[in-house]
């Protein structure tokens, strides 16, 4: 067992103290048992007015055990990896397990792969690892230099994350890899209200431009400096990347889940045509192009699923509880336990086009492009029926061609009436990370979007 | 824990520090989830670590560990310098602080029964009881409920010679009922979409009757699936507490964070409309409008003894009469506006930053009529109840909510309900609108406990007493 300080980031340390939880589990008298050992240190430099104002850095480990006794299932939690920590935990976990009711459909943990949860190497990048708070605060300053050239000021955040994960149950799963992110978003504002957002996110630091990042959001908020009114109603859109990502979080988040289906609270139905034939999403946690992982919380390993296929709905993400009530095996979508909410899919991509980006803009008559949404939130889940704001960079197109910045937009439309509505999907695609995990995303333009209303000066 | 909170600042003042503080939290927690009478998820968590903060040549560093030993201490202290100085070499103003007495001191939220004594079998056979009733109805497709509890031992220490003992306990419990026709989809929660939360014990849970509002909600859940869905127009709306407390939470709240108004959080959630140019010269609101930010008021979730720099908790007028007043602040930005800091710093545990967060942000009650007053001297107009979902834009000015429930209300009378109800507007629009706020007889304290803020990611618990308002020429209906 580890001793008080930790285990790093460092995969063989953590499976190594998820058998020893499953191990103490066992004497405790569990009759099945599964610990999800995650542990790293996570960094992140913020910068807002042209200077660093935020920058920050943890060591964390936190050990989740699924303790069962027959049909009776109990889940603890500890921040701590130390032997008195691993203790109380298995001994909360045990205290749970006696008083808890049964759950009479309960179909046991996952069993092993035959082919077992083979660690992805594409996961992890040493250059993440081993970034330095100089390092971020290098990024930051390209950032903050690309803004001070364009006459406008930076904010934004630079992030670098490794950790080792590790799941053993007493099935005989042992899953164990390391992995890293890193991301590095700004907005620039410049004068007269302008506003530009950029990001670029990777599993390796040291790929990240971040002059280059700070270039793009600069541009824009020049470019969107004195926005207009215009009037809310439905204009044909060009969706950047950024706002693309959307789409795909809601889909994942109230759609593509089997939990979501099985309350009968999903559009999903097996077959049933949801989206135009351009837009196919699988869920990929072997793409380079996103942000890898080889298994989930269950130590299952990730299957690919063609969630979209040419608009039509096909696959489900499934984890173990789900995929035993529908009588199949689970796709490797599971959540940490108790996990209310149900599988996910964490690494959408969504496909390639043929159109660049000039055809896209070029392809609208009279419409808008919008760069990002904002704070976006379901009014009607099973329709999809989503409200929001546009944000850093609203243009109107006329005659294929960028006329101007527009006020802030709200929106609410279904989402499902968007992906229907798709025409065009660009070449180029981005590594963009959302509320469910990092997603490669294209920019599409789409024949008709709805906005709501509009904002206001203050 | 002294000897910690010491070897934390020694190493950190004696690296070049010339500000720093440690903040050692244990957090405790435990939660129940019920799906359809079935105990899906009794899960209990433990967390424990320490994070020091300080300031080199003007900047800021932090950094933050799980591992509690004098070696670790000593690394996470020169960690932290070593951040702050690589924040120097981004910086163009350095960093001051106010000026404020030391803090010393041992602050214990008042619980009345430990949730953490009361017998989990308890606990489940109560909430199991309350889930079984919203069952009963015909006609929902599936339930849930919950219960959660919380609590935090939390010791800050600062190179000022501050030092604080904190006890903080949340606890926090709901139902909710789904029927499903088809695409339709409609949900009743009670007392709170996400429960209702405080700073209190189990008799808090206990208070809130869940088994006996339950048959209710359930009904409530299945004749909505058949209510016309509201039609759009401008009208006048009522917000019943339970949908009042979000209005404040998102365009009272949030604007009137300090930090924000300064960019700080440009790059995320963004930024506030409320500028410090505006401060005692803009009409937020009606005559009507008085909002607080209240860190002493019992049971708020945003209650304590000192903030996470060890300012003490009190009472910051935002709105005063309508009119603009005061920001959430913090000793960094409070002297910028030339101001003392109000006392709103809070983070979310012991590996996050403290932030400028709201306390108690409270809309005062109005002497005159109750909101059910209120409601029966309302010719015409719609009654919103229980917040279903919410948006507004990245300078908190454009709005829009949905709410569980909505009803017609003619004559003083409530009565036709219509589904899928939306509200939209402009943030100091509806305020200025307000032409009625209900006594203290209605006013009560809600809670969120899952604000979002800041990079990473923080979730902030934070309270708002309101007691129901009356808006005028609000757009309504957005979408059927």
């Amino acid at each position: 067992m580890s001793g008080r300080d930790g285990v790093g980031a460092d995969p063989a340390a953590a499976l190594h103290l998820a058998e020893e939880v499953v191990r103490l589990a066992g004497a405790a008298g569990a009759t099945e048992a599964e610990a999800l050992v995650t542990t790293g240190e996570s960094s992140l430099t913020r910068f807002a007015n042209s200077e660093i104002h935020q920058n920050v850095s943890s060591t964390e480990v936190l050990v989740n055990l699924r303790l069962v006794r027959g049909r009776r299932v109990a889940v603890a939690s500890s921040g701590r990896s130390d032997a008195e920590g691993v203790r109380a935990l298995v001994e909360r976990a045990a205290a749970i397990a006696a008083n808890v009711e049964e759950l009479e459909d309960w179909a046991g943990l996952p069993e092993a792969d035959a082919d077992g949860a083979q660690p992805l190497d594409i996961a992890w990048a040493d250059g993440t690892a081993d970034a330095s708070p100089e390092l971020r605060a290098n990024g930051a300053r390209a950032v903050i230099a690309a803004a001070d050239a364009a006459g406008v000021i930076a904010f934004g955040s630079f992030s670098t994350d490794a950790e080792a994960v590790a799941v053993a149950t007493s099935k005989g799963i042992r899953a164990a890899e390391r992995r890293t992110t890193s991301q590095l978003l700004t907005v620039s504002m410049g004068p007269d209200n302008g506003t530009g957002y950029a990001e670029q996110c990777s599993i390796d630091a040291t790929t990240i431009d971040a002059a280059a990042i700070g270039r793009e959001a600069a541009e824009r908020a020049r470019a969107s400096a004195s926005p207009v009114a215009i009037d809310p109603g439905d204009y044909p859109v060009v969706l950047h990347h950024y706002a693309v990502v959307d789409l795909l979080d809601m889909l994942g988040y109230l759609g593509f889940s089997a939990l979501a289906v099985q309350e009968d609270r999903s559009f999903w139905e097996a077959g049933r045509r949801v989206a135009s034939p351009l837009v196919t999403i699988t869920d990929d946690g072997r793409d380079v192009a996103g942000l890898p992982m080889g298994f989930d919380a269950e130590g299952v390993p990730k299957r690919r699923l063609a969630l979209l296929d040419a608009g039509v709905c096909r696959d489900l993400a499934f984890d173990a509880q789900t995929a035993a009530r529908a009588g199949r095996t689970s796709t490797g979508h599971g959540q940490p336990a108790p996990n209310p909410y149900g599988p996910f899919p964490t690494n959408m991509v969504m496909s390639a086009g043929d159109a660049s980006m000039e055809d896209l803009v070029g392809g609208l008559d009279r419409g808008l492009l919008v760069t990002r949404f904002h704070y976006t939130n379901p009014v009607h889940g099973k329709k999809l029926i989503i409200t929001g704001m546009t944000r850093d960079g609203t243009f109107l197109v006329e005659g294929g061609r960028i006329v101007g910045p527009v006020r802030n937009l709200r929106f609410t439309m279904s989402y499902l009436d968007a992906l229907a509505n798709v025409e065009a999907v660009s070449r180029e695609r981005r590594c963009i990370r959302g509320l469910l995990g990092g997603s490669v995303v294209p920019s599409v333009r789409l024949s008709s979007f709805s906005f709501t209303g509009a904002t206001a000066d203050g | 824990m002294r000897d910690l909170t010491s070897r934390a600042l020694d190493t950190a003042t004696a690296l070049g520090a010339s500000y720093a503080d440690v903040r050692v939290v244990r957090r405790l927690e435990e939660s129940i989830n019920i799906k359809s009478t079935r105990v899906e998820g009794v899960q209990s968590g433990e967390s424990e670590g320490f994070g020091v903060r300080v300031l080199v040549n003007g900047a800021w560093g932090f950094a933050a560990s799980h591992d509690l030993t004098m070696a670790e201490t000593d690394r996470v202290a020169a960690q932290a310098v070593r951040i702050a100085k690589a924040s120097a070499t981004a910086l163009r103003k350095p960093v001051l602080l106010d000026s404020r007495p030391p803090a010393h001191g041992r602050f214990e939220a008042p619980v009345g029964e430990d949730p953490f004594q009361v017998p989990l079998e308890r606990k489940i056979a109560d909430l199991l009881a309350a889930d079984r009733a919203l069952n009963i109805v015909k006609g929902i497709a599936w339930t849930e409920s919950l219960y959660a509890a919380q609590r935090e031992w939390k010791t800050f220490a600062a190179s000022d010679g501050s030092y604080t003992e904190q006890v903080i306990t949340h606890v926090g419990g709901g139902l909710e009922a789904n029927a499903i026709d088809g695409d339709e989809h409609q949900r009743r929660s009670f007392p709170d979409n996400g429960g209702a939360w405080a700073s209190a014990g189990y008799e808090w849970i206990r208070g809130l009757e869940l088994a006996a509002n339950a048959e209710r909600i359930a009904s409530e859940a299945v004749e909505l699936l058949t209510a016309p869905p509201l039609p759009a127009g401008t009208r006048t709306i009522l917000l019943h507490p339970s949908q009042l407390y979000m209005q404040v939470h998102e365009s009272c709240g949030h604007p009137t964070e300090l930090d924000r108004a300064f960019g700080s959080e440009a790059s995320y959630a963004g930024t506030s409309f409320l500028t410090p140019d505006m401060l005692g010269g803009f009409r937020y609101g009606s005559d009507l409008c008085d909002i607080v930010a209240d860190a002493t008021v019992e049971g708020g979730l945003g209650t304590f003894g000192w903030d996470d720099e060890g300012v003490a908790a009190q009472q910051v007028p935002l709105v005063k009469e309508g009119m603009f007043t005061g920001y959430l602040s913090s000793r960094e930005t409070a002297p910028r506006i030339g101001r003392q800091s109000g006392g709103a710093m809070r983070a979310d545990g012991w590996n996050r930053i403290p932030l400028i967060r709201m306390t108690n942000v409270n809309l005062l009650p109005k002497p005159g009529m109750s909101f059910a007053d209120i409601v029966a001297e309302t010719d015409d107009g719609l009654l919103f109840e229980t917040n279903r979902s919410w948006s507004i834009d990245d300078r908190r000015l454009n709005f829009q909510f949905g709410t569980e429930i909505c009803r017609e209300v003619k004559g003083g009378k409530v009565g036709r309900l219509f589904r899928n109800g939306t509200y939209t507007g402009i943030t100091y629009e509806l305020w200025r609108s307000m032409d009625a706020v209900g006594d203290a007889s209605s006013w009560s304290m809600w809670g969120t406990p899952n604000c979002g803020k800041g990079e990473p990611g923080q979730t902030g618990h934070v309270g708002h007493g309101v007691s129901g308002a009356r808006f005028r020429n609000v757009r309504v209906g957005v979408v059927a």
